[in-house]
């Protein structure tokens, strides 16, 4: 899929050039993200604890995040984000502490793809992707090649003219990823973002992810165990708002046993670790 | 992406190299492509198609032209600039609200005040920009809102933005409509001011949704049920509130300072 469309796209052309991603050394970092007894409350007063007591170190690499349902992993994830305020315990992301004021040269540095991905219809693939590229206080000069790169490296450079309620949900979805890798993150967050993509999609996907991760730090939501085992080089289980597992995913699966419920190993090391207090 | 991994393994055969250094035009196109994406990665066979210092060298100072060339052609400037200033959930809003200040003229014109000669534009002027200001900035109207709390422009910059822009339609708007009917600055221009500021204050609390309808009903309860009820100019419209609605928008003006980070977190899109 994205050879046909880069075909297409350098017809008579001869410079199709991909510059190695993240070469430039501002990483000054250890760890990508730290979290100490984070705690984080929504929905205001009568609201309920989302995130709890956790503690969380992550680096380089493709970290899964795993866990049922309501276990916060949304909640976690918008709180990297930066748009959520953290109710207690401290949070660094790339070395800087956030302290609610100054995240500006922070979130440049970042790249978010919400749960929930909305963007404007009548906007074209191109003109969405360079908005959010000028949201992102990138460089004017910069914009068109960087919005080219990120949408080549989801296959869409051949839709960049088409309106964005042309596209299919799987498209969109690539879109939300496109948009979220255009400034070259340093910590890229993804909520769901295999939702509504076919499984050869997935498979680019993890490919992509792969490729992101040897230079940042790509944290990934699912709730899909197969991805995490497939993509991810690291697995971060939370369950009620609290870690409970980090480890690598033949870890995860070395914790099942053949009585725990699930189709691979990786799924039953899920299901001892979280179903341990009962239904689901 | 698939081609360039695959692309590690398979070095071009030389009589290809060779006609592709010779810039021939006859080379398929998806062999090009191989060929190419094959040479950005493998360093050995860009040493192939030239000595080695010269073609390493070529390569340094040719990659960040090229990471910088677009390879499409760049979106409507205009466009982009407009996005800058308007959000893009914000025209259709506009667009009405210029149409409720002519409706409100027309009705004007044509004789229907509400009591002592309250002119409806009056009573419209303050509600118009809390619409923009929430199609800027509500959840419930802006889907992407979420991605744009993120960005680093989020915030104070991109509130003073879209309130400008929405203000730079609603004020010029409500000018020829007070022009028309003959009426003064003081009785609109300050409550329409004070309610935008008022709307983006609130919303730094309980979310800007909310602050725009407390607002809206308020407006609604407290000045024009009145005014239709008891036929009377309400007070708050009079010359003499001016003070009032001066040191209401200050208030306001102030609170969004001292509170905008809030801009920042989706709290305020509530």
């Amino acid at each position: 899929m994205c050879v046909t469309s880069q075909r297409t796209e350098n017809r008579g052309g001869r410079t199709t050039v991909f510059p190695v991603v993240g070469s430039d050394s501002k990483e000054n970092w250890m760890q990508a993200i730290e979290a100490d007894s984070l705690v984080v409350r929504v929905g205001g007063r009568r609201g309920r604890t989302a995130v709890n007591g956790l503690d969380l170190r992550l680096g380089r690499g493709v970290h899964g995040l795993l866990g049922p349902n309501g276990a916060g992993k949304t909640t976690l994830i918008r709180t990297l984000a930066t748009v959520q305020k953290p109710t207690a315990g401290t949070l660094s992301l790339l070395g800087t502490p956030l302290r609610g004021t100054g995240m500006r040269p922070l979130r440049r540095r970042l790249g978010y793809l919400p749960q929930h991905f909305g963007f404007y219809k009548r906007f074209k693939v191109r003109e969405f992707v360079e908005y959010l590229a000028w949201l992102k206080e990138m460089p004017a000069a910069e914009i068109p090649g960087a919005v080219h790169r990120a949408l080549d490296r989801v296959g869409l450079a051949d839709r960049a003219e088409d309106r964005m309620k042309s596209l299919s949900g799987g498209m969109v979805r690539r879109v939300g990823i496109a948009q979220a890798i255009v400034n070259e993150p340093e910590v890229l967050l993804l909520d769901e973002p295999t939702v509504g993509l076919d499984p050869a999609q997935r498979l680019r996907f993890r490919e992509l992810v792969a490729e992101l991760g040897r230079q940042s730090c790509v944290l990934i939501s699912t709730h899909l165990v197969e991805d995490v085992a497939a993509a991810c080089t690291d697995v971060v289980l939370v369950s009620e708002g609290s870690l409970v597992f980090q480890g690598t995913p033949a870890d995860l699966a070395a914790r099942g046993t053949r009585e725990h419920v699930g189709d691979s190993p990786i799924e039953r090391g899920y299901s001892a670790l979280i179903s341990s207090g009962g239904a689901w | 992406m698939n081609a360039r991994q695959g692309d590690s393994t398979a070095h071009p055969r030389e009589h290809l190299l060779r006609r592709y250094a010779r810039g021939d035009v006859d080379i398929a196109a998806d062999e090009l492509w191989a060929v190419e994406s094959h040479l950005e990665a493998c360093a050995p066979c860009r040493a192939r198609l030239a000595p080695d210092p010269v073609a390493e060298a070529v390569w340094t100072e040719l990659a960040p032209q090229l990471a910088l060339t677009p390879q499409m052609p760049r979106a409507g400037r205009w466009r982009g600039r407009v996005n800058g200033w308007v959000s893009p959930a914000a025209g259709p809003w506009l667009a009405m609200i210029l149409l409720v200040t002519a409706a409100a003229v027309a009705l004007d014109r044509l004789g229907v005040a509400v009591g002592d000669r309250v002119s409806l534009v009056h009573l419209v002027a303050p509600v118009l920009p809390v619409l923009g200001v929430a199609a800027s900035w509500s959840r419930a109207l802006d889907p992407a809102h979420e991605l744009t709390a993120a960005t680093p422009r989020a915030g104070l910059p991109l509130v003073f933005r879209r309130t400008a822009a929405v203000l730079a339609v609603v004020v010029p708007g409500l000018a020829a409509a007070s022009l028309v009917i003959g009426a003064g600055l003081t009785q609109w221009l300050l409550p329409c001011l004070a309610f935008t500021a008022g709307t983006l204050a609130l919303g730094a609390f309980v979310g800007i949704t909310r602050a725009a309808v407390v607002l809206i009903a308020a407006w609604a309860v407290v000045i024009v049920a009145p005014t239709i009820a008891f036929s009377r100019t309400p007070t708050a419209l009079n010359d003499a509130a001016a003070p009032l609605w001066a040191a209401v928008l200050a208030l306001a003006v102030t609170v969004i300072v001292v509170r905008r980070m809030a801009f920042t977190r989706l709290e305020a899109n509530r």
